[in-house]
């Protein structure tokens, strides 16, 4: 009997372990769940606009998994449209591959003020998530701040001060192009709350933002100067990329200021955010200057220097501090470490034995870590546990076996599900809008406008 | 010649497992493989063979005479990669 296997997730995650699984088990049948109508996850909704060679991914994905018979099931959320315990009654297997889907807080007063928003938000807001089309971001004050060192907050400052021009000639999504074009943001002041070594950007993404036209980037020299500990650190243990980024924001600090340039990046760094103030919306940040301390457990922290608070005015703070998941109903949660409690991808019961037939991937799996490569050894290690217990017979037998009983649920309870060819009809009028627009595709960002278009393959 | 490695790498390793010359690092498995950013090339052991080029999924391989202006950087930055890691004997000898 041919095993069939159910991910949850068409994310980066979902689609790697799809392709480890069929090169691990060429006879497994494999349905692609997935809560949006489009499939990739962040590949479509969380990489940049401006970094498309990336977004390219996607037709590897698509050879990889679609194109050898994985089935897609899109608009269709497990633990609500259909239930963890309807997936096995009718998959010999269920990998969840639902990654972080929410944003971690800062813990500081004034942090939901109108105005401050998760990066995550303003990144799925420009990138065409159906589920973000109606969020408002106020681009009028001249000052953002964006509080973050790692690549989310570079790939949001990076949008706040790309000229409207580039901007256009991408698959950014047009709600947000229009909104982009009338921003009257001038500055955007990026706050590290440790130093320059152990900034969390890559290096390319660093060096980008100290090359964009039209920007001037400002550092502090000052700011640049490492401590002891952080030298030592670097000197020893750091690794190619903290070296990189020290030198280059070096590069930085030496530079002359370009008073020409129409818009700013000032990276700040030591520097925690302690407030976030103003009259009924965003108006003002209060910060406080760090220094870095070696931890009990040998890490290097930032700590607080004195009380003085530094005040910048703004009218946007975008939090960029992390990745966060959300349990999953009927699914064991981890609510320390925010991911399903697993030996290598087997999910594991509270008593720490093995869920059978129950799996995960990516970032639901092993934390909002790594980047998009990082996905295809995490799907290999989850699909080596599968296929022992599928050899072994570990994987309890589905009530509910053939792909016909699956069909008819599905038909039931989600009459907007979103096949394969209806996702290749979404796919083909973007991509057809974006070739008469010189853009790599136009994206259809609103659940109407996407089952619209699916609707158009007839199926 | 030599091909390089530029910053859109995602760091799939599907060039590595292509490379007849073992000439990209770090490798899965080696001790500095997590915390790498991107994957280099080699200059010193590269061969000019293609293969990467062809595997690489998101097209981040180019041949030193054809890098986008905007990845110019990339050549030195493989080049350097080694020089540090031969000093430091970071990457291979776990490879």
């Amino acid at each position: 009997m041919t095993a069939r296997v159910a991910i949850v997730g068409a994310g980066p995650a979902g689609a790697f372990a799809a392709d480890r699984l069929l090169r691990a088990r060429g006879d497994v049948e494999i349905d692609l769940f997935e809560r949006l109508p489009t499939p990739w996850g962040l590949l479509r909704a969380g990489v940049a606009p401006d970094h498309q060679e990336i977004k390219r991914l996607d037709e590897t994905f698509d050879e990889q998994t679609l194109r050898r018979g994985c089935r897609f099931f899109g608009n269709v959320e497990v633990g609500v449209d259909i239930t963890h315990q309807d997936l096995m009654s009718h998959y010999s297997a269920v990998i969840y591959a639902t990654g972080a889907q929410t944003d971690k807080s800062l813990g500081i007063p004034g942090e939901d003020l109108p105005g401050s928003r998760p990066a995550t938000e303003f990144v799925a807001w420009y990138n065409g998530h159906p589920d973000y089309r109606d969020l408002e971001f106020d681009l009028s004050a001249r000052r953002a701040v964006v509080i973050g060192n790692g690549n989310v907050a570079a790939d949001v400052t990076r949008m706040l001060t790309l000229s409207p021009d580039e901007l256009a000639r991408t698959d950014v999504a047009d709600h947000a192009l229009d909104v982009l074009r009338q921003s009257r943001v001038e500055e955007v002041v990026v706050l590290g709350r440790r130093g320059p070594a152990q900034a969390a950007f890559t290096s390319a993404e660093l060096r980008e933002l100290g090359r964009m036209d039209g920007v001037d980037l400002r550092v502090d020299p000052a700011e640049v100067e490492l401590d002891p500990l952080s030298a030592r650190w670097l000197d020893e243990d750091g690794t190619f990329t903290a070296r990189k980024n020290v030198e280059l924001l070096r590069e930085f600090a030496a530079r002359e200021p370009r008073a020409e340039a129409p818009r700013t990046i000032v990276l700040r760094f030591l520097r925690s955010p302690v407030e976030i103030r103003g009259e009924g919306r965003v108006e003002a940040i209060d910060i406080r200057r760090n220094e870095i301390v070696r931890a009990d457990d040998g890490t290097l922290r930032p700590r607080p220097v004195d009380d003085d608070l530094e005040t910048i005015e703004c009218g946007l703070v975008l939090r960029s501090v992390g990745y966060r998941a959300v349990p999953l109903p009927g699914v064991p949660f981890d609510e320390r470490s925010f991911i399903l409690p697993n030996d290598r991808g087997r999910v594991l019961t509270p008593d720490g034995k093995p869920l059978p037939g129950v799996y995960a991937v990516g970032w639901i799996k092993r934390g909002p870590t790594g980047i998009l490569g990082t996905n295809k050894r995490d799907a290999e290690e989850t699909v080596t546990r599968l296929a022992e217990d599928l050899a072994a017979g570990a994987c309890p037998a589905p009530p509910n076996r053939g792909r016909a009983q699956i069909d008819a649920l599905l038909a039931d309870r989600q009459s907007d599900l979103v096949t394969v060819d209806a996702w290749r009809a979404i796919d083909a009028r973007e991509l057809e809008a974006g070739l008469q627009q010189e853009r790599p595709r136009v994206k259809l960002a609103s659940r109407e406008e996407l089952l619209a278009a699916a609707a158009g393959a007839g199926t | 010649m030599t091909y390089v490695i530029a910053g859109s790498c995602i760091k799939d390793d599907s060039c590595v497992e292509v490379c007849p010359v073992d000439c990209i690092h770090p490798k899965p498995g080696a001790p500095d493989f997590e915390t790498a950013e991107q994957l280099y090339i080699d200059p010193d052991e590269c061969i000019d063979c293609d293969a990467c080029v062809e595997a690489c999924p998101v097209d981040a391989i180019f041949p030193d005479f054809d890098v986008p202006e905007k990845f110019a950087y990339a050549l030195e930055l493989n080049a350097e990669f080694f020089a540090e890691a031969s000093t430091a004997d970071r990457t291979r000898t776990a490879a």
